[in-house]
């Protein structure tokens, strides 16, 4: 009995028809079921419903320049961009003097500056960027902001306002944070029963209430624990209760960093005789700051949205600022607020979008470099 | 990591000065824990005298008293029965009830939205995926508190007034600017059989569900259990009511003048908080759905297209179960921050926990004890939720072998 063997290469079939041309990549990632075809279909209706309503509003019915309310105020009228215009550097600088406002202008500079040569990976000296962006730059930018000293004029904080003081209450938490939280998290880890008891008890409170309530307390208890007299500033206040809720946070984030490095980093730096601050130092705080990068990233990105809270406690930071706009009677429309808002929410969404698309960069960045 | 240890291993006493004492990690760390006390303990003198010196300035006085005088304000919704007369305890007890009315609905619905949110992300479909990432990128990036103000000035002020408001179900609801208007059930007597008619309909489902569950491990044949379910959690109760007489009315609102009678309310400052909180929050939960699934071994969906089940059986009894043990941590994390952040109800002025303690304030002058009943409240909730999600994440650990 002879078996069959094939001696050649049966003959290659052109592949099913509803899988070739051009309509077969469209049919699959368009319409592979029914009920997903039909999905998507009402998704994209909708979709082009919103943006079309959107462009209708923001371009075509818009109103692009008007001395004050009249024109936003006719019936049919889209966004009131006039207003935006008009309100722009109060949303910018809130009420910093008009000729001392090259000095905000100056801080923003050096920030963008600074923070390019920390954050593009490809940038040298990251140690001395870093020392000038936490410990050179804040200096600066108080003598700039506060003013009194070098002959510039004394500023008050009530006079600051709108994206400037987001910022300011945003990178001053940021930079706070970092260290405070570093050492909560390692007094949480301590064995030291006190220090460890204190850390926890004060990061679970923290994380255990609304940022609102801890910027309520500090509003309303901080004037009371002071010597009788001493009033401090509302906006100092403000800064450090975002700073202590940032902390706390912060806190968490580098515990988790701790706990992901593994023992024998530990007892590797101790078999070389390093002391406990050389060994935190020099071989446990690098691993962990590299470990924890997106989360801390992520969590300047909440830091950054949750500064609008003081909002409520009566500070005009740019989300106070822009509603501060709404009751300028030569102003106040239908149309108003929902420009406000729209422009409130982009800037917001720029600068999120960016800081979560560098998290997302960095991330992958330190992948490759631990991938073996 | 051991401190005391490592001091230990690095700083060697000079053996014999005398002076072994002082390089004693066990002392070091002790002298230090206590400099640390003496310090806090003096940050608190110090705070204690300065406060007792500005009250006594201010004319008041610490105390819990003023708790049972009368608030002297109206809180636009309300659970249990309140008016301007009740005193400042029950004004805080409406204000922790409203909180957790929105806490509670919010984790329900964003849940729900998250969850469809997250699969969209997945779906082979093109437009479907990119519309759920749209949804994830543009919500997430707006802070929770512009998306408030936003919906309560873009949606809900532009609705008519109470005479003109848009009725639906023959004039037995209303939405106008006062907000959504709802028949209101009121119980007479014999409103218990209703109660004892749902206890035993839950009790019954509880059974009939570990029998269907044990029936299938046996046989293998499902028995469907989710229709019977809610027929019979619908069904028993109103037997019950049936029985003892239909002790129930219904107060329907109406229109009165200017405004509206009877009925309750929702009001739009609600509605407003609501929608921003689910819709903010379903886009955090979207995410970490999406990454749960994606942790599910792919081999895992293979071998259930192998056994035969379908796309929509496949998700909800292979990826989804499995999924669940890395979704669930958190997700009790955002079930968390949506129960904070509905205190930015302030804000816009829905009567939560934080505005009545907010309100009482302003009224009583009584900052440090308003504060301290508050911190402890929001403490207390989170530490029942982060209770209840640590036990259902063992629960659902179970499941694995």
């Amino acid at each position: 009995m002879t078996g069959f063997v094939r001696t050649e290469d049966a003959p290659t079939l052109p592949a099913p028809a509803d899988l070739t041309g051009p309509w077969a990549a469209v049919r699959k990632r368009l319409f592979p079921t029914p009920i997903s075809s039909v999905a998507g279909i009402l998704i994209a209706a909708l979709v082009f419903w919103v943006v079309w309503n959107l462009i209708d509003w923001a371009v075509i019915r818009a109103v692009w320049s008007a001395p004050d309310r009249e024109l936003c105020n006719a019936p049919g009228a889209g966004a009131c961009w006039p207003f935006a215009f008009a309100k722009f550097h109060q949303w910018m600088y809130g009420f910093f003097p008009m000729e001392e406002r090259w000095r905000v202008n100056v801080v923003y500079i050096l920030g963008v500056l600074s923070m390019a040569a920390l954050l593009i990976p490809s940038v040298p000296g990251k140690p001395w960027s870093a020392l000038f962006f936490f410990v050179v730059y804040p200096i600066i930018t108080f003598v700039l902001f506060v003013g009194g000293m070098f002959g510039l004029p004394f500023v008050e904080t009530t006079q600051w306002g709108g994206l400037m003081v987001t910022l300011v209450l945003s990178v001053t938490s940021m930079v706070v944070s970092v260290p405070l939280g570093i050492l909560l998290a390692l007094g949480r880890r301590s064995t030291m029963p006190i220090v460890s008891l204190l850390s926890t008890i004060f990061i679970e409170v923290v994380r255990g209430v609304p940022l609102v309530l801890v910027l309520f307390m500090a509003a309303n208890m901080f004037p009371l624990f002071m010597p009788p007299g001493v009033n401090p500033d509302k906006l100092l206040i403000a800064i450090v209760g975002m700073a202590l809720f940032a902390s706390a946070y912060m806190a968490e984030i580098i515990r988790g960093g701790l706990q992901a490095i593994p023992k024998g980093q530990y007892e590797g730096a101790q078999a070389v005789g390093l002391s406990y601050w050389k060994m935190m130092g020099l071989i446990i705080m690098p691993q962990v700051i590299k470990i924890v990068i997106p989360s801390i990233v992520n969590h300047f990105i909440s830091l950054f949205k949750d500064t609008s809270l003081v909002t409520v406690v009566g500070i005009l930071d740019l989300l106070g600022m822009v509603q501060t706009g709404f009751n300028d009677a030569k102003w106040a429309s239908a149309q108003t607020g929902n420009t406000g808002y729209f422009v409130l929410a982009s800037i917001y969404w720029m600068f999120c979008f960016g800081m979560s698309r560098y998290s997302q960069f960095i991330e992958r960045k330190l992948a490759t470099g631990t991938k073996r | 990591m051991t401190t005391a240890d490592d001091k230990r291993l690095t700083s060697a006493p000079p053996k014999g000065s005398g002076m072994d004492w002082l390089y004693s990690a066990k002392l070091r760390g002790w002298v230090s824990q206590i400099v640390v006390l003496l310090l806090l303990l003096w940050g608190l003198y110090e705070i204690v005298q300065n406060t007792q010196a500005n009250l006594a300035r201010l004319n008041k006085h610490f105390g819990f008293d003023f708790l049972s005088q009368s608030s002297g304000f109206d809180l636009s919704t309300s659970l249990i029965w309140y008016s301007s007369s009740s005193n400042y305890a029950r004004a805080l007890l409406v204000g922790f009830y409203n909180t957790a009315l929105v806490a509670v609905l919010g984790i329900i619905f964003a849940t729900l939205l998250g969850f469809t949110i997250g699969v969209m992300r997945l779906s082979k479909n093109w437009i479907v995926s990119r519309f759920a990432l749209g949804y994830v990128e543009l919500v997430r990036n707006v802070p929770l508190l512009v998306q408030i103000f936003a919906w309560y000035a873009l949606v809900l002020k532009p609705l008519p007034g109470p005479k003109q408001a848009y009725t639906f179900f023959n004039s037995s609801l209303f939405l106008s600017n006062r907000g959504l208007l709802l028949p209101h059930p009121n119980f007479a007597d014999g409103a218990w059989a209703g109660l004892a008619g749902l206890a035993i309909a839950i009790a019954g489902v509880a059974i009939f569900r570990r029998w269907a569950a044990r029936k299938q491990a046996q046989t293998g044949i499902a028995t469907p259990t989710v229709v019977p379910s809610i027929a019979a959690l619908i069904l028993l109760p109103a037997l019950g009511l049936l029985l003892a007489g239909w002790p129930l009315s219904w107060d329907f609102p109406e229109l009165a003048g200017f405004n509206f009678r009877g009925g309750m309310t929702l009001v739009p400052e609600f509605f407003a908080l609501f929608l921003a909180l689910v819709i903010y929050t379903a886009s955090f939960i979207a995410e970490i759905v999406r990454s749960g699934i994606l942790a599910v071994s792919h081999g895992q969906t293979e071998a259930s297209q192998a056994l035969g089940l379908d796309g929509n059986q496949t998700l909800r009894l292979v990826v989804i179960p499995q999924a669940m043990r890395v979704i669930i941590p958190p997700m009790a994390s955002q079930y968390l921050n949506l129960t904070k952040n509905s205190s930015l109800a302030v804000a816009i002025g829905f009567p939560d926990l934080m505005y009545a303690g907010g309100t009482v304030n302003n009224q009583s002058g009584a900052a440090i004890e308003v504060f301290s009943i508050v911190l402890v409240v929001y403490l207390a909730t989170s530490l029942v939720t982060a209770t209840l999600m640590n036990w259902f994440n063992a629960r659902m650990k179970l499941v694995e072998r």
